[in-house]
């Protein structure tokens, strides 16, 4: 099969050539890597990947294809993260034109066509993940041959990508005795799927929400894209939520909002944590997880409040992995207890937040 | 925390290389004894196997040099008193040790803690009824399993689970002993043979057609858990791992897949209560999400040395460190230095496990491969697509293949059996399908491999056509030859396509200016910065990842490529010695190799490894970014020293003896001339085209003649044939005879001896020698041979002409380096027979029994250092080695466990004693023979033979041993006062007891069988007994003079009361 020539541009002009598969047209975002060897259908449609074209340096992708999604009886994807793909670019070395799986019906380039996600393959994405750790992500874009190339490039860590990703509206999940609050930053079905499976009842609710007018039992506040320090809406809600003492439990974006409340300061990684193999320490203990990441933004633990301290840490650079208050059933992640993709062995933790309500 | 009170630790090595036990186990007890080193801990070590790294100098503290059984282990225990014991390091052999020591109560009343997994772990996952209640308590599926203790339970159990089972045994390595069955007959037979090797066989159901997966896990008393890799094999399930292609990481399995098997292999490993390395083996269905634990491993295994490659996660290292008490959080990733070695490897390339076979070298055996394993060796190749790596691998097994592409014509009658049967070239047969036409569907319906490998493959084909339609090579463009280049196309590859020599495709590739890139093997996939040395090369990349510093003194060694029968750890010895040495005088050594097995090819051992192939093409290419003072290619057997003259030929400097001197030694004429020349005998030789030529060369220098064919057509290489009729047999049925394949004829001389002559020499002066003396006559070739040195029947005048030949040809050849000449003696005339201008394949055994590392001596040779003559006489030595050879042959079913003129053996062992005797027992016990116990069975060929073996037979007759013996060696005996009971062979009647039914009810503890002559009989009844010896686990011996050696030395010496001295005792 003959492909197209593309070409990956660097806002400083430094361009990697390769092939274009997926959708044939322009791509701009913030370049960010994932050192993740399986899972490109949950990364793809993780929200949080909103405004980001991933380049994922496992060099071969495509390999299972793709399933057909089956949302559940509630409408939550059962294979997808999202209902759509949430990446705006793939950059990947070696594309599997056939695929082989007993769930895949169709390859990946002809899912990205049918969304409209360009990707480009052919990239040495190793020398690629090389330049975006010693430098920092990136912003740039996806060139297709025969496409003009972006004049400038639109930085979307500026804009709020929370707003975009996140629901609409109010949305109830499953039942039980206990109720929770799901503050949706961009959300990943995972998420739910892992609070309903442990019979609650979930109200999904914008990010911009005023949660604090429900009742519930626990607060939940999801992962979402870009910069925490956009969403002061939430963190004022939270702050509110902080002042009772029902249980609240972050993941990711979670942590980050919840460590805003709490008086701490955010800022942005170099170039983040995007990978399966992270591993974290449950502060003061000998125990240690692997974990399944994807972001761009750090808590600052310095900067918490009196009541707060660490709870996890990651073992590699010693960024925050999650926050507790000292005496309130408050607590977060930044990692992805969910997994989907990654591994699961911290799934434990929505059991304490569930044995918490 | 870790425990203090562990001072001392003994580590129990593998002891010879087997099928199924290999060099793996001298990386993993090599990585442990530094592991324990570097913990400031006192290491001993229990290992016959002399050729390994972990037996030399400055590993463990101590070395013994000894059987690893219990009878010796105990005695060393209890001499050293260590604290503790780490098992899981040495293989199967030391886990069966282990828990033996463990069973009888030893370890207890001894108070030697064993480290890391705890034996009865241990029990759990080695005993299937066990292993099967164990993963039930936690609601794990494992492959219904029945437990049989005879042969009607098995069949029993068979019909209740349903054909076609698979049975295996118990307690063994590798998978001996196990096999497929599709009826109640092959049930019986093979249950027959399974109860040779242990007590209990366990039938299930087969799982033909699933995949294969594994994961290796780690964990450490916290119990926290990683899994460093998964892998997937390419054969689908059916066929064993080590008999498998294998990828690193899976390919086709989805996230939720590859994670809800992890978390399996994390549960499985926390309730079995695993502390250091475990390996879990899935059967996972590929048409949906089911599964079965097929086995776990709870020791360091062929797949976690191949793990440990793969990720550049040191494995064995970090179990032993858990082992001692750490937890994973407080060990370092010893890649990055700067993040712990708690957490998960990320690839960002492919490796793709190839396995090496060498079934063509034993007749009889099928080349079928299934669920035992047959091969011998492994390679491991790394690149950025699939199908890079596994045409890399694919040329890196050495035999042929120039890739999945561009070979030699398959030939096969039935292309739908090759690929419905696995065999060792199943690859190529699906090569040659994908030519003939068939699609991956059909190919998928009769091999059952997943399509995306078979997708891949067919790449191949497909770049192959389109290369072919390029009318010439100029006419191949930049986007096709990268393209071709990026899927491990080689340049010979490209240049047989268009059927010319390899330089014009590489001049044509340079100019299209496309070149590999270096990449690393990092463990975080580039996350974080690091600076290692474990290097590999690619074409699918724009950037190097390493520059290296011109300013520094540098040096290529290289290494020895896969594992084969005749070349082993030997030389992975002999290059870890050049690189350590290069590096203490100051050079930056630069190791070159892709057996995953090996310690080269660990990166710690040298300053950059590229784990790539040893190619003309790959080390021009690491030559160039190098840039080398030179490169040596004579410490990793013939690989590299076939490349001496070519890269010679492209401006590389080669580091000692010149390229054009290897030359004049390799080629047999140019060689021949020489020693012709200089007055030295040789056996006469010619190489002939014609029968008719031939048969008037035989006419001249008379019967026995070695036949050394170009082309062999099947069966072994070499033979030696004794008459007309043997000549013709052997040239019509299993030899092409042609202008184009040539053979070779020379005189055998019969009843001569043999020695070995190993060297180092200075510009042409000897240095350092050592002339070591085989035990069996000439005519057992050298690798099989069993070897003593000093030599113990050596007449002076002898050594003096050997080593006034040796000095002759050393100066003609102005060698410098390593050198061995292997000599014929017979009544008092020296012959030479072979010269090959490299470290050979007995340098660690006479290197460590003299003490003086002959290949440090020939490195400092090769930098010019002159160094003195060592002083060290041979001769003076009050001690005595005895190298013995290690058979696989029960792994290789059929074959005929005859020793000839080609080699068969797998692996070796080295042992020490104060008299010849005590050295071979050791030896002999160290390869797997127990001294019998009462009964002996013999048959003793021809007169001459008999006459050799009756002394023998008089000292097993006066120390009370029981004789069986064939008619006529009976009737021979008892004429010559030693009784004996006769028994018949296989095909005679009468009342004497049958001699298969003894070796199958295990009356006779011992079996001597002489063939009569070298020639490879058909089903003769010495096959038969042969082979019945083989599979039902009774020792044998086919050689008059080792038997007889063998014989004196346990009828004179008392086994309980064998001394028991570490190597440094020797002195």
């Amino acid at each position: 099969m003959k492909r197209k020539k593309a070409t990956l541009l660097l806002q400083d002009g430094r361009e990697f050539s390769g092939w274009s598969f997926g959708y044939d047209g322009l791509s701009e975002g913030e370049i960010v890597f994932s050192t993740a060897m399986v899972g490109y259908p949950e990364s793809l449609t993780d929200p949080s990947y909103s405004g980001q074209i991933l380049c994922v340096s496992y060099p071969l992708v495509g390999n299972y294809g793709i399933p057909e999604e089956e949302p559940d009886v509630q409408g939550l994807c059962t294979r997808f993260e999202s209902e759509r793909i949430h990446v705006r670019g793939l950059v990947i070395a070696d594309y599997s034109e056939k695929y082989s799986h007993w769930s895949a019906t169709k390859s990946l380039s002809q899912w990205m066509q049918e969304q409209q996600i360009p990707g480009i393959c052919g990239i040495d994405t190793r020398a690629l993940v090389q330049l975006l750790r010693d430098e920092g992500a990136k912003l740039g874009a996806i060139v297709p041959e025969g496409c003009p190339a972006p004049a400038s490039f639109p930085d979307p860590n500026l804009e709020n990508q929370v707003a975009i990703v996140s629901c609409r509206e109010v949305t109830h999940y499953g039942s039980g005795p206990k109720r929770v609050v799901l503050v949706d930053c961009g959300v990943k079905h995972q998420i739910i799927r892992c609070l309903v499976a442990r019979g609650i009842e979930v109200v999904r609710v914008p990010w911009d929400y005023d949660f604090n007018t429900l009742e519930w039992d626990g607060l939940f506040v999801s992962n979402g894209p870009g910069n925490p320090a956009l969403c002061e809406v939430t963190v004022d809600h939270l702050r509110k939520a902080l002042e009772g003492d029902k249980p609240v439990f972050g993941i990711c974006m979670g942590n980050q909002l919840l460590s805003r409340a709490a008086g701490g300061r955010t800022y942005k990684l170099k170039y983040g944590h995007r990978s399966h193999n992270q591993p974290v320490r449950l502060v003061g203990t000998e125990r240690c997880f692997i974990t399944s990441q994807n972001h761009g933004f750090a808590v600052d633990t310095s900067t918490l409040g009196p009541d707060w301290e660490p709870l996890f840490v990651n073992m590699n650079d010693g960024t925050n992995e999650g926050i507790r208050h000292k005496t309130k059933p408050f607590f977060s992640a930044q990692f992805h207890p969910e997994a989907s993709s990654g591994p699961v062995d911290t799934e434990f933790l929505f059991d304490e937040f569930i044995a918490k309500l | 925390m870790t425990d203090k009170t562990i001072r001392k630790v003994l580590l129990l090595g593998s002891g010879a290389l087997k099928i199924g036990e290999a060099g793996e186990f001298d990386y993993s007890g090599s990585q442990a004894l530094k592991a324990l080193r570097e913990e400031g801990i006192e290491t001993v070590l229990i290992n016959p196997n002399i050729a390994t790294v972990q037996t030399s100098e400055g590993i463990a503290d101590k070395i013994y040099f000894l059987p690893v059984t219990p009878a010796f282990v105990e005695k060393v225990i209890e001499k050293e008193r260590p604290q503790g014991i780490f098992l899981s390091f040495g293989g199967q052999t030391a886990l069966n040790c282990g828990v033996e020591l463990y069973r009888s109560g030893f370890l207890e009343r001894s108070g030697v803690r064993v480290l890391g997994t705890p034996v009865k772990s241990i029990i759990d996952t080695e005993d299937r009824d066990l292993f099967v209640r164990r993963l039930d308590e936690i609601g794990v599926k494992t492959i219904r399993s029945h437990a049989a203790a005879s042969l009607e339970e098995a069949l029993a159990a068979a019909d209740q689970v349903g054909y076609p089972v698979i049975l295996r045994a118990a307690y063994a390595l590798g998978g001996l002993g196990s096999g497929f069955c599709d009826n109640r007959q092959e049930l019986e037979a093979a249950a027959a043979k399974a109860f040779a090797f242990s007590p209990q066989v366990l039938v299930e159901k087969s799982l033909k057609g699933w995949k294969e997966i594994e994961y290796e896990v780690v964990r450490d008393c916290h119990n926290n858990c990683i899994t460093v890799c998964n892998m997937e094999n390419f054969d689908p399930l059916g066929i064993h791992t080590g008999e498998s292609i294998v990828v690193a990481p899976s390919q086709t399995l989805t996230n939720d897949e590859f994670h809800f098997l992890r978390k399996k292999a994390i549960d499985i490993v926390r309730h079995l209560g695993i502390v250091g390395e475990c390996n879990v083996q899935y059967a996972f269905s590929p048409d949906g999400e089911d599964y079965r634990v097929i086995e776990v491993n709870a020791r360091l295994s062929r797949s976690s040395a191949l793990a440990s490659k793969a990720t550049g996660y040191p494995l064995a290292f970090v179990a032993a460190k858990l082992g001692l008490g750490y937890g994973l959080h407080e060990l370092k990733n010893s890649v990055t230095q700067t993040t712990p070695a708690f957490f998960e490897p990320a690839l960002d390339y492919v490796v793709c496990k190839i396995p090496r076979w060498d079934l063509a070298k034993f007749k009889g055996v099928s080349r079928e491969i299934g669920s035992s394993m047959k091969s011998v060796g492994e390679v491991m190749a790394i690149g950025r697509t699939f199908e890079e790596a596994i045409q890399k691998g694919l040329r890196m097994i050495g035999q042929g293949a120039n890739g999945f592409v561009c070979n030699k014509p398959y030939k096969v009658e039935d292309l739908d059996w090759a690929l419905r049967h696995p065999t060792d070239t199943r690859i190529f047969a699906i090569a040659a399908a994908f030519e003939s036409g068939y699609d991956v569907e059909r190919i998928h319906a009769l091999t059952h491999i997943d399509r995306w490998f078979l997708d891949k493959l067919y790449n191949l084909e497909t770049t192959y056509r389109e290369l072919e339609a390029c009318p010439s090579l100029a006419a191949v463009g930049r986007g096709l030859f990268l393209k071709a280049k990026r899927q491990g196309f080689s340049d010979i590859q490209i240049a047989r396509v268009f059927h010319c020599p390899e330089a014009e495709a590489r001049e044509r590739r340079l100019r299209l200016g496309i070149r590999p890139c270096i990449k690393q093997i990092d463990t975080l996939a580039a996350e974080f910065p690091s600076a290692t040395n474990y290097l590999y090369l690619t074409y699918n990349g724009t950037k190097n990842d390493i520059i290296p510093s011109y300013g520094s003194r540098t040096v290529i060694v290289l290494g020895s490529g896969a594992y084969r029968i005749g070349s082993s750890v030997e030389f992975d010895w002999c290059g870890v010695s050049a690189v350590n040495t290069f590096r203490r005088k100051g050079w930056q050594a630069v190791m070159i190799n892709y057996n995953p097995e090996t310690v080269s090819t660990d990166y710690d051992s040298c300053d950059r490894l590229y784990f790539d192939e040893l190619s003309f093409e790959t080390v021009l290419e690491v030559c160039a970014v190098e840039r080398p003072f030179g490169v040596v290619v004579s410490v990793g057997g013939q690989i590299p020293n076939n490349l001496a003259l070519p890269l010679q030929r492209s401006g590389i400097n080669i580091l000692g003896t010149s390229a054009e001197d290897i030359d004049r030694a390799e080629d047999r004429n140019k060689f021949s001339s020489i020693v012709d020349r200089l007055g030295i005998d040789q056996p006469r030789w010619q190489e002939l085209t014609t029968m008719a030529d031939i048969e008037r060369f035989v006419e001249d220098v008379g019967f026995p003649v070695l036949v050394r064919p170009s082309y062999v057509l099947s069966g072994a290489a070499m033979n030696v044939c004794y008459s007309e009729a043997d000549l013709h047999t052997f040239l019509e049925m299993a030899v092409e005879v042609s202008a184009e394949h040539p053979v070779v004829i020379s005189s055998f001389i019969q009843r001569s001896k043999e020695f070995e002559f190993d060297a180092v020499a200075d510009q042409g002066r000897i240095v350092a020698h050592a002339i070591s003396e085989h035990i069996e006559y000439a005519g057992v070739h050298s690798g099989d041979a069993t070897i003593q040195f000093p030599p113990q029947k050596l007449y002076c005048v002898t050594a003096a002409r050997i080593r006034r030949v040796a000095a002759a040809i050393a100066a003609e050849l102005h060698i410098t380096g390593p050198f061995n000449i292997q000599f014929l003696a017979h009544q008092g005339q020296v012959k030479v027979i072979e010269c090959n201008l490299r470290a050979s394949r007995s340098f660690p055994f006479v290197s460590k029994i003299l003490k003086l590392n002959f290949v440090d001596l020939a490195v400092r040779c090769m930098l010019g250092e002159h160094p003195e003559p060592s002083a060290i006489d041979a001769f003076e030595l009050p001690y005595v080695g005895v190298k013995a050879s290690q058979f696989s042959f029960s792994r290789l079913g059929h074959a005929d466990p005859v020793l000839g003129v080609d080699m068969a053996s797998t692996g070796e062992v080295g042992c020490i004693g104060d008299t010849f005797d005590e050295a071979l027992l050791k030896a002999m016990l160290s390869v797997g023979h127990r001294i019998p116990g009462g009964a002996v069975l013999i048959s003793s060929g021809n007169a001459l033979q008999k006459a050799d073996m009756l002394p023998a037979c008089q000292l097993l007759h006066a120390k009370g041993f029981t004789l069986y013996a064939s008619r006529g060696t009976c009737r021979y005996l008892n004429e010559n006062g030693v009784s004996a009971l006769p028994v018949r062979f296989p095909d005679e009647h009468g009342a004497e007891p049958s001699a298969l039914e003894l070796i199958r009810d295990h009356r006779v503890d011992l079996v001597i069988n002489i063939p009569k002559n070298f020639t490879h009989g058909e089903l003769t009844n010495g096959y038969r007994i042969r082979r019945a010896a083989i599979d039902f686990n009774v020792p044998l011996i086919t050689n008059s003079r080792l038997a007889t050696a063998y014989i004196r030395a346990f009828c004179t010496l008392e086994p309980d009361g064998l001394p028991v001295k570490a190597w440094d005792e020797y002195r």
